[in-house]
């Protein structure tokens, strides 16, 4: 298979590797184009179909969540990564790491569960708190809920990996950091070449 | 045993219960069951993967109004490095022991249970209930004098 620009004895010229991308860029014909948008394409495609598969399989709408407050410590830190499932099946019991959200804010909390009350039909009611904090959660609950439900619960903690979400933390609190981040990756995934 | 608002959170009248407790554990690994080895290090279950143990003493019983009630009464992080045996007399419970309701009057059966939750390094976060537990019976009557 012939490649469309050569690889050889042109670098080395003046300018150096920066004109050497601007030359593959005016080289690359229409359908080099479109062979590397689509094999991008792809690649973000597998991604969120492993994403979606998670999803499914462990039965949370997010089941790898990053801690982002130092509630939970010294067991979790801010930046660690928490896998979770949500199978319906498994009761809330004392003791057990639950990730829910209160109703009407997006953002997830991770405490752990102080409280449980269940009837015979299935119906639960459970208090958490965080173990850093002194007092339960009740505080963060909506005005006049003093418990939390199943409906609540978007997974429990299983397992979890320190440090590795701090990635996103860094990119939340600088978005600058986000966007260099995406025009790198972008930049290679296009100029990318298989010769 | 009192019956008390519960000014934790929900207005209504539930019972409050006061225990006292001790706590003697020898936190191992009980990983195969076996131990086979009398040394420190095999026993112990603080390995090279575990960071810290949460421990905490639960509640557990049944009431006319719920049949499974859950309250966590006490607890406590143990970390990699700790002494792995307690050995605690006279304990109060940690948090206000509130039931939904009136349920802890005449109520025979609270067991009380040790359970742990282990934390590593980095993996999966199991949680551990201890063998032996204790059963304790409320009594039939309020307290109406301040018993703590």
């Amino acid at each position: 298979r012939r490649c469309a620009g050569s690889a050889g004895p042109e670098r080395g010229s003046r300018g150096g590797i920066a004109m050497d991308l601007f030359g593959d860029l005016r080289r690359m014909n229409k359908r080099q184009l479109y062979y590397q948008v689509l094999n991008f394409a792809m690649i973000v495609s597998s991604a969120l179909m492993i994403w979606k598969g998670l999803i499914v399989v462990t039965g949370s709408e997010s089941p790898i969540v990053v801690v982002l407050s130092g509630s939970m410590e010294p067991a979790f830190h801010r930046g660690d990564l928490l896998f979770l499932t949500n199978f319906h099946d498994d009761p809330i019991r004392a003791g057990e790491i639950v990730v829910f959200k209160v109703e009407g804010r997006d953002i997830p909390i991770v405490h752990r569960v102080i409280k449980v009350h269940e009837k015979g039909n299935g119906n639960i009611k459970f208090l958490t708190k965080g173990d850093n904090n002194e007092v339960d959660d009740r505080g963060l609950y909506k005005e006049g809920q003093n418990w939390l439900e199943k409906k609540d619960v978007v997974g429990r903690a299983r397992g979890f990996l320190p440090y590795v979400g701090m990635v996103t933390i860094i990119m939340n609190d600088y978005p600058k950091f986000k966007y260099a981040l995406l025009a790198v990756m972008g930049a290679y995934v296009l100029l990318k070449r298989e010769s | 045993r009192k019956n008390v608002e519960d000014f934790t959170g929900p207005r209504e009248r539930s019972d409050l219960g006061f225990v006292t407790f001790d706590i003697t554990a020898d936190i191992l690994n009980g990983k195969n069951g076996l131990q086979t080895f009398c040394n420190e290090n095999t026993l112990s279950i603080f390995d090279w993967n575990v960071k810290q143990l949460f421990l905490y003493l639960s509640a557990e019983y049944s009431t006319k109004n719920n049949a499974l009630n859950q309250v966590v009464l006490w607890d406590k992080i143990m970390l990699r490095g700790d002494n792995p045996r307690l050995s605690l007399k006279d304990m109060k419970s940690k948090y206000f022991f509130f039931d939904d309701g009136n349920g802890l009057k005449g109520n025979r059966n609270i067991t009380l249970t040790l359970s742990w939750n282990v934390v590593p390094n980095a993996g999966i976060l199991p949680l551990v209930t201890g063998s032996g537990h204790v059963s304790v019976p409320f009594p039939d009557t309020y307290e109406t004098t301040k018993s703590y």
